[in-house]
């Protein structure tokens, strides 16, 4: 039972850290960017392939993939989002756009397999791989009859120190300063001189690198690396959890994250494997019904 | 190309050998039109998908239970789907916007994951197989069925019903302020809707030797949203043209044929950078924006006011 509530928190972690960057951009943009989740795929997939496939270490390895993921986000400001604002379009077509952005990352690793113009980046087409054995330092203590990884030990050291950091930028720096003027009225803050399309870009980038660090962490912890993991696997979770939170909030997204670990552990100990999603989107569509704010986001702005 | 010319020298020759595709093209259409309901009366819901489970299983199901003929089993799933989508709607249309759309979502992964997985009369997560189907026969009646419920929802925008949900797209305090009966009318346009999911989903089912809970997951119903996003929605026609072009593309577009994700999303941004009202809008995107919405977001946009 302890020994569940620890993997609820692990998991609750990554979901945590990447709703943070989903719920960022949103309050930020008013957008739902689909493509989140294939920046989270392509995190782990880029970690995997130079560990895997070019032999890098782990660490450096994953530092790669991390900018490679905050460039992501500049792909996505450019392609998706800003075409799209400069013709002031609806917020909605920044969904679609973003969703064709998703399609094209995941085609792209899907289709990777050896001799195609990809195989650098991945050789697996559509299945599933873990990182090679012992590539990645994982020792284990057992204290007090649990089972400590140092892996998922250091997941949730990072997931908090990082989502502290995150806190600590957006409410007492000048660029947090900009991004919350920006989140608040973007013409007023251009009016005081603040330049809204970089700051804009620097959101993605924040957003896409954590997206992409979780989806990392997500391959080391569960051994599931595959083009599907953010589609299947992040993707409706991570908006089950904004909603939990309350849209836009990224205390909000913290708990919530954490929150459906725990809920799924739960519902995975009372009812079995299949339940286990389907009682996340019902909590999802409760939570809706009953309280569309999310369960703490009464001040959405405010909190961001 | 080669799909092109067969389709206009060989026309015959092009239908027996894309008779999976013209099936499929049907039943997309059919739930375009499906979507078109909703996001004309400015609901933005994704639970289309969810019905089209519900018509799909039951007509499926009772077809291997029951001696019942295909077309009760049909018209069962119909209005299963129908009434879940009124028990549904009771709570869930007091929510707008993108709010709206991710509980439909919910809806539709719970139903998903919670039932259809853990039924053994669903099949749990192997499906079922429905010997009763009949891939070609079945052709006729779906199409038959695009063209009639196209025209009856052509029509349908003129009348009154149609007006009432115009304006409660547009304005919903105004169109109260007119003596509109708002929740009603929004309920009548997201059960119809139901109803005509549920429906493609029955006769899909029918086209199909096989239904599993996959096919119902929540990519299909971002693809439906995709049709009407792309065809654009002033019109019932919008939807079905997008469902046509969205289906064939990628046997359109062969040559590329294992980046043909790529090539759709490579179209899909395009055409909505370039030509945000669909192919056939003409009143733009801007007509599936919920009111609560804010404004073009532009950066010389008014934004409005973030809602409670």
């Amino acid at each position: 039972m302890t020994q569940q509530l620890l993997n609820a928190i692990f998991i609750g972690s990554i979901y945590a850290l990447f709703a943070v960057g989903y719920t960022l951009v949103f309050g930020v943009l008013d957008v739902l960017n689909l493509a989140h989740s294939a920046v989270f795929m392509l995190g782990a997939v880029v970690a995997y392939s130079l560990v895997a496939l070019h032999g890098t270490p782990f660490l450096p390895a994953a530092a790669v993939a991390i900018t490679a993921c905050g460039l992501l986000g500049l792909v996505i400001e450019f392609v998706a989002l800003r075409p799209l604002r400069r013709r002031g379009a609806p917020p909605i077509a920044a969904l679609i756009s973003t969703i064709g952005l998703a399609l094209i990352f995941v085609a792209i690793v899907e289709q990777a397999k050896p001799g195609s113009r990809f195989e650098w980046l991945w050789r697996d087409g559509a299945n599933s791989v873990k990182f090679p054995a012992g590539s990645v330092p994982n020792a284990t203590y057992h204290v007090a009859g649990l089972t400590l990884e140092s892996t998922k030990l250091a997941i949730l050291l990072i997931s908090i120190l990082l989502m502290l950091l995150l806190g600590y930028v957006i409410r007492y720096t000048q660029v947090g300063r900009g991004i919350r003027a920006v989140a608040e009225n973007p013409r007023a803050a251009r009016l005081l001189g603040i330049n809204v399309d970089r700051l804009i870009a620097l959101t993605l980038v924040i957003s896409s690198a954590l997206g992409g660090l979780a989806g990392i962490l997500f391959g080391v912890a569960l051994g599931d690396i595959s083009p599907y993991i953010g589609r299947d696997q992040v993707e409706l979770r991570g908006l089950a959890v904004i909603v939990l939170g309350g849209m836009g909030s990224i205390p909000g997204a913290v708990i919530g994250g954490y929150l459906l670990g725990l809920i799924e552990v739960l519902a995975l100990l009372i009812f079995g494997t299949n339940v286990r999603a389907g009682v996340a989107f019902l909590a999802l569509f409760l939570v809706l019904v009953l309280r569309p704010q999310g369960l703490f986001g009464a001040r959405l702005r405010e909190r961001l | 190309m080669d799909f092109f010319i067969q389709l206009f020298t060989d026309p015959l020759g092009f239908y027996s050998s894309h008779q999976l595709l013209v099936g499929q093209i049907g039943v997309n259409s059919l739930l375009a039109i499906s979507i078109f309901v909703t996001l004309y009366s400015g609901q933005l819901t994704l639970a289309n998908v969810g019905f089209m489970a519900i018509g799909g299983y039951t007509s499926v199901i009772m077809s291997l239970h029951l001696p019942t003929p295909l077309v009760v089993d049909i018209l069962a799933g119909t209005l299963l789907a129908g009434a879940v989508g009124f028990v549904v709607g009771l709570p869930v249309l007091r929510l707008r916007g993108v709010f709206l759309a991710i509980a439909t979502i919910g809806f539709g992964e719970a139903l998903r994951f919670g039932v259809l997985l853990n039924l053994d009369i669903t099949g749990r997560g192997q499906g079922l197989t429905n010997t009763s189907a009949d891939p070609t026969g079945g052709i006729l009646p779906v199409w038959i069925s695009v063209v009639v419920l196209a025209y009856v929802f052509w029509r349908l925008t003129g009348t009154k019903l149609g007006q009432a949900w115009a304006a409660i797209r547009e304005d919903e305090l105004a169109a109260a302020s007119q003596g509109i009966n708002v929740p009603a009318n929004k309920m009548v346009a997201f059960v119809i809707g139901a109803l005509l999911a549920g429906y493609a989903g029955a006769l899909d089912a029918h086209l199909n030797f096989f239904i599993d809970p996959t096919e119902y997951a929540f990519n299909r119903a971002v693809a439906v949203l995709i049709f009407a996003v792309v065809g654009g929605v002033t019109s019932v026609f919008g939807p079905i043209v997008g469902a046509i072009f969205l289906t064939a593309l990628p046997e359109i577009i062969r040559q590329a044929k294992d980046y043909r994700d790529v090539v759709n999303g490579i179209v899909l941004i395009l055409i909505i950078i370039f030509r945000p009202q669909g192919i056939l809008g003409r009143g733009g995107l801007a007509i599936i924006r919920p009111r609560w919405w804010p404004e073009a977001w532009t950066l010389g946009g008014r934004r409005a006011a973030p809602q409670p």
